[in-house]
């Protein structure tokens, strides 16, 4: 008998765990994937480590800072700083044609763009920070009001605000065409006001370091065991049956799969809330060059782009969208030494029905296609990287269903959140994406939470 | 243990909790909220420390006595003086 069940050895799964069994809880973490992370993973492929989710942390704040989400969720894992081992972006920018916004980790160069590109707008920026600053993160009713109505009473240029919304929708929105004004306050404290940053060695060293805790402190992880389904009884989770027929008993089920892939495990036939799955998926190239980016005289860690005034955040009609993107370099951020190799890597908003629906010969076509396509349409905002390229690989919207299990590879989840992580049984919770924190930063934090409101109080 | 004893022993599990913290200069009569900026996060853990060390348990309505080393170490004495440190 396990005091708590795990379901998901990703950011959030592995996060909830190391807390329950620093408390001497009997936890076991089941993993459906022969590997870890979830969303944010890794691979080796002809030779080369490749990490999948992963540009870059957010909410990097300086050593020693006391507060803020990373700070305490070092705290929470008992994790120093060091062990993360964290460098800071060189420098990133949102562009759109004919203007661009720089900003890195200290909040004054983005100060000085915004006040270069569009001077009228300086003190309604400011107006912008300390609402932003002023949103608590623990007042849910502030969750539910738009963000588009909210910065349009602050900001008057409608540019600005696309450009805003460029970076903060693709890190963490759900939602279609607008935000949760919470959402946007906390993206927006994320990656513009505190930054970004990254491990040396990418997202493996995160997750090694999470498995490495979690494991030394007697938790169980299993991999390549899928949860067939929960076994339910008057109310109360009391176990899980694997897709092996094996079956573990637990006092309680933290589930990160999702909330429809959860509710869908429920044997007990309850009418629950159903709700929508979300839509909005990636695809993902990834580019090895044999030179590094900055001798390209590309020094950006991250290029948000976007082809038109507007900004369109919304399902692809195409296979893929290629008139925005982000356009990610692992190697400008500011470390010891410098990576093996450059790499590029651009994200796009793609369909999930329209990459689902191809057979395996048309699929490999079609990535190929959409390769040169999103490639095409990035290299108009960075130097043109295209004849330096030694390998690449490219992920789609089925790719993340294969290391998610996430309905229609939907990357943020679901549009509506669970913010206190219940469900409708009084001892299975939820945490990770649908529970309401995206992001590398926000899926540990989200573990770190649900175990501690729901499982080591009693 | 002694008064001395429980005020060591928070000591040690704030030096867990928040180990970039330099607690030598750590004022008994000031909220820890206020000279080291604990959240409720960090509250919830001193309570599970000092029940997985010691087998106490502190109701949540009683966590507000933990809000200074003074105020929590004249908690403590009560729940605490058979423990034997060790």
């Amino acid at each position: 008998m396990y005091d708590t069940i795990i379901i998901g050895a990703g950011m959030s799964g592995l996060a909830a765990g190391i807390r329950l069994a620093y408390y001497d809880q009997r936890v076991c973490i089941l993993e459906r994937h022969t590997t870890i992370g979830g969303l944010n993973s890794f691979y080796r492929m002809r030779g080369r480590d490749y990490d999948v989710g992963l540009h870059a942390l957010t909410n990097i704040t300086p050593k020693g800072t006391k507060k803020g989400p990373l700070a305490r969720l070092l705290r929470q894992l008992r994790i120093s700083w060091d062990e993360l081992d964290i460098s800071a972006q060189l420098g990133s920018d949102i562009v759109f044609p004919g203007v661009r916004l720089r900003f890195d980790n200290d909040l004054d160069l983005l100060r000085a763009e915004v006040a270069r590109e569009f001077p009228a707008q300086q003190d309604n920026f400011e107006q912008l920070i300390n609402a932003v600053v002023d949103y608590d993160d623990l007042d849910e009713s502030h969750q539910a009001i738009s963000a588009r109505e909210r910065i349009a009473e602050i900001i008057t240029e409608p540019l600005l605000i696309e450009m805003f919304f460029c970076p903060l929708m693709f890190y963490g929105s759900a939602r279609e065409h607008d935000m949760d004004w919470g959402q946007f306050s906390i993206m927006f404290r994320s990656i513009l006001m505190e930054g970004l940053g990254r491990p040396y060695a990418g997202v493996r060293l995160i997750l090694k370091l999470l498995v490495r805790k979690f494991r030394g402190l007697g938790g169980e992880l299993k991999l390549r065991s899928g949860v067939e389904r929960l076994m339910v009884e008057e109310g109360r989770v009391t176990g899980v049956v694997l897709e092996s027929g094996e079956v573990l008993h637990g006092r309680r089920v933290l589930s990160s799969a999702g909330w429809p892939a959860t509710m869908r495990m429920c044997d007990d036939g309850a009418p629950v809330i159903s709700r929508s799955s979300g839509n909005l998926s990636f695809c993902e190239t990834i580019a090895t060059l044999d030179v590094q980016p900055k001798q390209l005289e590309h020094d950006r860690a991250i290029t948000f782009f976007n082809d038109s005034a507007d900004f369109a955040w919304e399902n692809s009609k195409s296979p893929c969208d290629v008139r925005s993107g982000v356009i990610c370099s692992p190697n400008n951020f500011a470390y010891d030494e410098p990576l093996a190799e450059g790499t590029m890597r651009i994200t796009s908003l793609a369909n999930f029905d329209y990459w689902k629906n191809l057979d395996e010969q048309e699929y490999q076509l079609e990535k190929l296609r959409w390769y040169d396509r999103i490639t095409e349409s990035a290299v108009q905002f960075v130097p043109d990287y295209r004849n330096r390229v030694i390998d690449t690989d490219m992920f789609t919207p089925t790719t993340v269903v294969r290391f998610t299990g996430h309905d229609n590879g939907a990357i943020y989840g679901s549009p509506e959140k669970q913010f206190d992580g219940r469900t409708h049984l009084e001892n299975l919770f939820i945490c990770g994406t649908d529970q309401g924190f995206v992001g590398i930063i926000g899926s540990i934090v989200s573990g770190i939470s649900m175990a501690n409101q729901h499982c080591l109080r009693d | 243990m002694t008064t001395g004893e429980i005020r060591e022993e928070i000591l040690d599990i704030l030096e867990v909790i928040a180990p970039d913290e330099d607690l030598s200069n750590i004022d008994d009569a000031v909220n820890f909220r206020d000279q080291m900026e604990l959240d409720s996060m960090d509250f919830l853990d001193i309570v599970m420390e000092l029940r997985k060390r010691h087998r106490i348990q502190i109701p949540e309505d009683d966590y507000v006595q933990l809000a200074s080393m003074n105020s929590t170490v004249t908690f403590l004495e009560p729940l605490m003086k058979d423990i034997q440190k060790v």
